[in-house]
């Protein structure tokens, strides 16, 4: 675990160095510019606007730092052969993946938290500028807390993304992991959508393909309720529980695959 | 124990898409590196010392043939503990400075950060980095990143050493340099292991060396008995050697070549078949005066293009058909 923990910390004070976290900056922009705008142009309905424009900032600023340093993170090295010397220490293969994968999921974990306080600092700023009046016309408050609720999926969703493009990178170019891990992703959110393939086609092999695609795939529409807690549903903890639960364990199988493959590859 | 020893090491690389051959970078070496020695492993590029070290790091795997390292096999974590490695041509952390970095790398031998201090300012000071210890490696040139990869490989104080390339980058003076270090590991009993191509670093430092060509060891010895392998003739340095002379002596095969160094004076290569006191007699008798005397012997250089040239034959004639090489 120390061995993890010190790729890890490596990992995070490069990606800091690399500027990664100058997003921060580009995300508070984008969202003080657009509750600007959006204050000029409605009348008190634009709460629930920033609060969908600020859930899904998050989620989309994160996906990119995801993707994009999680398909670097064991390509750069075995490319620069900088794991050469890494790993002639005494550390062992899966040490190695973990600590990356730790390293890029504490940088995450540090944006999202940065962005969540952000996120909460300008709501409630807005908040001051409404009457008490128009307030009662919000379907939640401004600074619902509820709103963590999505921000906890939101991490989960990006801890999964790492993997994914972790899990491709051990093996495929940088083009290759970011083209297929874009692709899970971008299958996993129409997941419900081949639970259901067998009531629009007649072909029992076609239901049975697309019944074991949506067992195989990740579903990464079950951590969208972005919707959900801006207008204030009910979103019970047992389901944003249970569905942490199933992103760990589509992790754990991941990152177990990646140290699989990674433990035997040659590095030529 | 041996510090290092391979067992008919072998590794073949799958070579082609659909139908894959295996491309032999390695074929069956064997080699007993013993404690303590500074050990030249020496071939052009291509000859497979880069992939005998990454077998050696474990950072390819065996086709057959095993491997071991202070008695133990390679890989195994207790062996990585007490080794060092610089990779070829090494390339680190662009955003990390060497400080940094050489912390990083002590840290993951459990250096508590008293000792890692210590130990990292010590090392920089040795490898010759000053001031430029706080940059961030990307301003680095290639001869200082080499000195980084000297530092980092022997963070840990190791027995056993791996250079692949040490002097690969460096000016004159960094090679005296890292030659005088390597020779200091050696004092303090460390074992160095290191390839190179360039024979006069194996000439400088190494006990013995070991020769690869194709894949193939060619020979391993001392480097004495390789030195003394072949008498050519002899050398001899005449002055005040007339024209007339000279000719004669060429003319009745008791000199091979001369070489004029000015003034009448020549440098003269004996054959050996020719007792070079008689000549010499002569010489002085017909008025010229002897300057010097040396015997001439194969030097390693030629010794190694003799060996490489007979190894890529037997190779050439062996391997027809088998793929072209794509990396070490």
């Amino acid at each position: 675990m120390r061995l993890i923990g010190q790729i890890a910390v490596n990992v995070f004070k490069e990606s800091v160095r690399d500027k990664v976290l100058y997003n921060l900056v580009a995300f508070a922009v984008l969202l003080i510019a657009v509750s600007y705008l959006l204050g000029q142009l409605t009348a008190g309905q634009d709460m629930k606007i920033i609060k969908d424009l600020g859930l899904a900032a998050i989620a989309s600023f994160g996906r990119l730092i995801a993707v994009f340093i999680g398909i670097g993170l064991v390509w750069k090295e075995v490319e620069r052969r900088s794991i050469y010397s890494l790993l002639s220490k005494p550390i062992r293969r899966h040490e190695f993946v973990l600590g990356k994968y730790a390293g890029l999921a504490l940088t995450l974990l540090v944006n999202v938290l940065v962005m969540t306080v952000a996120f909460y600092a300008i709501l409630a700023y807005l908040n001051t500028l409404y009457p008490e009046s128009i307030q009662v016309t919000w379907p939640a408050p401004a600074t619902d807390p509820g709103m963590l609720r999505a921000i906890l999926l939101i991490f989960v969703e990006l801890l999964l993304i790492t993997a994914v493009a972790l899990f491709f990178s051990t093996f495929s170019s940088p083009f290759l992991s970011a083209a297929l891990t874009l692709g899970l992703w971008v299958i996993g959110h129409f997941n419900d959508d081949l639970r259901s393939f067998e009531a629009v086609v007649e072909s029992p092999v076609a239901a049975y393909f697309a019944r074991g695609l949506y067992y195989v795939l990740p579903n990464f529409g079950a951590f969208d309720i972005k919707t959900q807690v801006v207008y204030a549903l009910p979103v019970p903890w047992l389901y944003v529980v249970t569905t942490m639960a199933y992103g760990c364990v589509y992790i754990a199988m991941l990152l177990t695959g990646a140290v699989a493959i990674f433990s035997r590859r040659d590095f030529k | 124990m041996d510090a290092i020893r391979t067992e008919a090491l072998t590794k073949h690389y799958p070579v082609g898409f659909w139908r894959p051959r295996a491309y032999v970078a390695l074929d069956g070496l064997t080699l007993d590196v013993g404690q303590g020695e500074v050990f030249g492993f020496l071939g052009p590029n291509g000859a497979g010392k880069t992939t005998t070290l990454k077998l050696l790091m474990q950072l390819t795997f065996p086709t057959s043939g095993r491997a071991e390292i202070l008695g133990r096999p390679v890989g195994d974590v207790s062996v990585k503990r007490r080794t060092g490695y610089l990779p070829e041509n090494p390339y680190f952390y662009d955003y990390l400075s060497a400080e940094e970095l050489l912390h990083y790398f002590a840290s993951l031998f459990g250096y508590g950060a008293a000792d890692r201090r210590r130990r990292v300012s010590d090392l920089l000071d040795e490898v010759g980095i000053g001031a430029e210890r706080r940059l961030q490696l990307r301003k680095f040139s290639k001869g200082m990143l080499q000195r980084v990869g000297i530092a980092q490989a022997i963070i840990n104080d190791p027995e056993v050493v791996f250079f692949d390339e040490p002097m690969s980058g460096l000016d004159p003076m960094g090679r005296r340099e890292i030659r005088e270090l390597i020779l200091r590991l050696r004092d303090r009993g460390c074992t160095v292991f290191f390839s190179s191509h360039v024979l006069s670093d194996a000439e400088a430092l190494c006990s013995r060396v070991a020769i690869v060509a194709s894949g193939r060891l060619a020979a391993t010895g001392e480097l004495s008995e390789i030195l003394a392998f072949k008498a050519l003739g002899w050398e001899v340095v005449m002055g005040g050697l007339d024209d007339a002379v000279l000719e004669s002596a060429t003319a009745s095969g008791h000199i091979d070549r001369a070489t004029a160094l000015g003034g009448r004076r020549y440098a003269l290569h004996v054959p050996l078949s020719v007792a070079p006191d008689r000549l010499v007699a002569e010489f002085v008798s017909q008025g010229a005066e002897l300057v010097s005397v040396n015997p001439v012997r194969e030097t390693l250089e030629e010794f190694y293009m003799r060996k490489i040239g007979a190894v890529s034959r037997d190779r050439g004639l062996a391997d027809v058909g088998k793929a072209p090489a794509s990396s070490e």
